[in-house]
């Protein structure tokens, strides 16, 4: 066994082209460089998702058109209208370029299953995945950095052993046995403790009209943003407790304890605002992670969004809903992707100036 | 020759000597150690035959008894059973997934952190655009595509999670390069396969151990995940059990035991892989003493 030299592993360049002496002077001109540089990186990014889709899709046995009429008996002359209608009689990059042409403009295709097009199903099933998704990392965001900062801060307490040995377990258990858990205890009930929420879905059919169907769907909302809220925050825990165990031991925040500030200045003026650095990128790649994350939340509790599209399609198997799911929820997290990089850039000269 | 192994079991010994004082990972080892004994134990100790829906014995959803200490499933079968035969393929899925995980990682980290210009730029574009997809979505088409089985699950599961590990190896890659000894090798006239192969590879391998432990971790959770969202390998898995409770509504219906039966055995194992893993850094990479406690 050899031993890892304690040097830190070669310094990562932070960005290709806006690395450099940037300085004071020109800064505006680095960051709208390297934002240009990272936009560019990420149209790749969401090329090469196109392309893969095309030919991840292509591998599938069988013949499109039998799956795309299911159990329909077809004569063999309507079969190659189908055919010719979707494309398929045409040479492989004919068909790609179609494909590539049609994304462009947005046409995802028809599902197999509502025999409806997959951009309009996309659009209705968004809307609950982000209340859903958006509540859940507003609690979550919140709560770790409260309690990361707290167990950083008086890091070795009993606070501190239990916060992380919490954020431990939570990381090993999976989302939706979780899920599986609430819904038995607090919907179904468990001995003496009757259920007191509801087990799917989004809203019942006897949902009330007017404000009150807020509280209604708040009701339903529950159970699948505590499962969510319990999987996410454990990270911003970790992430925030680390990073601010890293600034505790800078020179500046022992400057400020020598000044004469109190505690809670020093940690609160001085410590956290570098420390929030590091989640602010989490929170992007979790805006856009948790989109296709959720989806195991959305299947326990039958939450209308997203996840759930993606699910039935899975079940169908609906491929061309998988696919324009599959694409949609990659663009959304290198997008996300993208927004955090240059915000990072923008919020952390160090980075600029490496 | 001898003074290599000297050398190799001082360093053992050194190694296991670190390893003993992380109290939490002896924890998970001693777990790990169990549920690999009882998993290889399984078919010398019971009849799979019990595992054969139309010859369950059992009532539907019975309560745990003295027969079946942790009740039974939809169709008579013995949870604990059911508990014990899929430990072996969620563990194997979670051992071979992380293996192929870690084999592309490694050899696309070193390759990417030893050769330079296009080579690196590609490998390096690769490695960010699977670090960015979803991996469980990635890994939900390609096993819907290419159809259930237990090696595709293997594919799918290893093919979407590599990307971080090639990129720790790269950075790791890149430090080991900058040594003086390397540049004294080449000057001797060593190729790229041997800078890579016996002077890059051995001093990355602690770093790859400790990866490949969290590696198995998030394998046996990747695979439950996809069991239960439908893309099982057609074997009875911890995940698929969950799934099937799914199915039949065990956690409305009030048959806990199936619930919680798979359930633990995933956090137990999972826990384990993970203390092992932090242990394992600890040991392994001294820079992190002192701050991960």
């Amino acid at each position: 066994m050899t031993v890892i030299p304690d040097t830190p592993p070669a310094a990562e360049p932070a960005a290709g082209p806006a690395a450099g002496p940037g300085g004071e002077r020109g800064t505006g001109r680095t960051v709208a460089r390297y934002a240009l540089a990272k936009i560019g990186g990420a149209a790749l990014s969401i090329g090469m998702v196109v392309v893969a889709t095309f030919f991840l899709f292509r591998l599938i046995p069988g013949d499109p058109a039998i799956a795309y009429t299911r159990d329909v008996p077809l004569s063999p002359e309507q079969l190659d209208l189908l055919r010719r209608q979707m494309g398929l009689d045409k040479p492989l990059l004919q068909q790609f370029l179609d494909f590539v042409w049609r994304t462009l403009r947005l046409d995802l295709g028809t599902s197999y299953e509502y025999k409806r097009p997959v951009t309009e199903l996309i659009a209705e099933r968004t809307g609950p995945t982000l209340v859903l998704v958006g509540t859940g990392l507003v609690i979550a965001v919140s709560l770790g950095l409260w309690q990361g900062t707290r167990a950083a801060w008086r890091h070795g307490s009993r606070f501190d052993r239990f916060s992380t040995g919490l954020s431990l377990v939570l990381w090993s258990v999976p989302t939706f046995w979780l899920g599986l858990l609430l819904l038995m205890v607090f919907a179904a009930g468990v001995g003496p403790i009757p259920g007191i929420f509801p087990t799917r879905g989004m809203e019942d059919i006897d949902a009330p009209g007017g404000p009150m169907y807020l509280l209604h769907v708040a009701h339903h909302l529950v159970l699948p943003c505590l499962t969510l809220v319990a999987v996410v925050y454990a990270q911003y825990l970790l992430v925030m407790r680390s990073s601010l165990l890293d600034e505790i031991g800078q020179d500046y925040v022992t400057t400020a304890r020598a000044k004469g500030l109190r505690d809670d200045q020093v940690r609160r003026r001085h410590a956290v605002p570098n420390a929030l650095l590091p989640t602010v990128t989490l929170v992007f790649i979790h805006i856009g992670f948790v989109v296709g994350g959720a989806v195991s939340v959305e299947t326990v509790y039958s939450w209308p969004g997203l996840g759930l599209l993606f699910y039935e399609a899975i079940q169908g198997p609906d491929f061309a809903v998988m696919q324009g799911t599959f694409m949609v929820v990659c663009t959304a997290v290198i997008v996300m992707n993208t927004l955090a990089d240059v915000a990072y850039h923008v919020l952390d000269p160090r980075v600029r100036s490496a | 020759m001898s003074i290599t192994w000297t050398r190799r079991r001082a360093a053992l010994s050194r190694f296991w000597r670190d390893y003993r004082r992380q109290r939490a990972g002896l924890y998970g080892a001693a777990i790990l150690i169990a549920a690999v004994i009882l998993a290889l134990l399984t078919p010398l100790v019971t009849d799979p035959a019990g595992m054969d829906v139309t010859r369950a014995t059992g009532a539907k959803m019975a309560a745990p008894s003295l027969e079946f200490p942790l009740g039974t499933d939809e169709s008579g079968r013995s949870v604990l059973l059911m508990t014990l035969w899929g430990s072996r393929v969620s563990l194997l899925i979670g051992f071979m997934s992380a293996l192929l995980s870690m084999t592309i990682g490694t050899v696309v980290g070193i390759a990417a952190g030893h050769f330079r210009g296009w080579t690196s730029a590609v490998l390096l574009r690769i490695t960010d655009w699977f670090l960015v997809l979803p991996s469980l979505v990635l890994a939900l088409v390609l096993a819907a595509i290419l159809g259930g089985g237990t090696s595709t699950i293997i594919l799918a599961i290893g093919v979407t999670s590599w990307a971080s590990t090639a990129r720790l190896i790269r950075a790791q890659t890149l430090s080991v390069e900058a040594r003086p000894y390397i540049e004294r090798s080449r000057a001797l006239g060593a190729g790229h396969w041997h800078v890579m192969t016996r002077h890059v590879l051995p001093n990355v391998a602690p770093l790859v151990l400790a990866n490949t432990t969290l590696q198995v971790a998030s394998a046996i959770v990747a695979e439950s995940t996809l069991a239960f969202l439908g893309a099982d390998s057609g074997k009875v898995s911890w995940g698929g059990m969950l799934r099937g409770s799914y199915d039949w509504g065990a956690a409305t219906s009030g048959a806990w035991w199936y619930v919680l039966a798979p359930g633990l055995c995933i956090v137990a194992v999972v826990m384990a892989f993970t203390l092992c893993g932090r242990a394992l850094e600890a040991v392994l990479n001294p820079r992190l003493r002192g701050v991960s406690r």
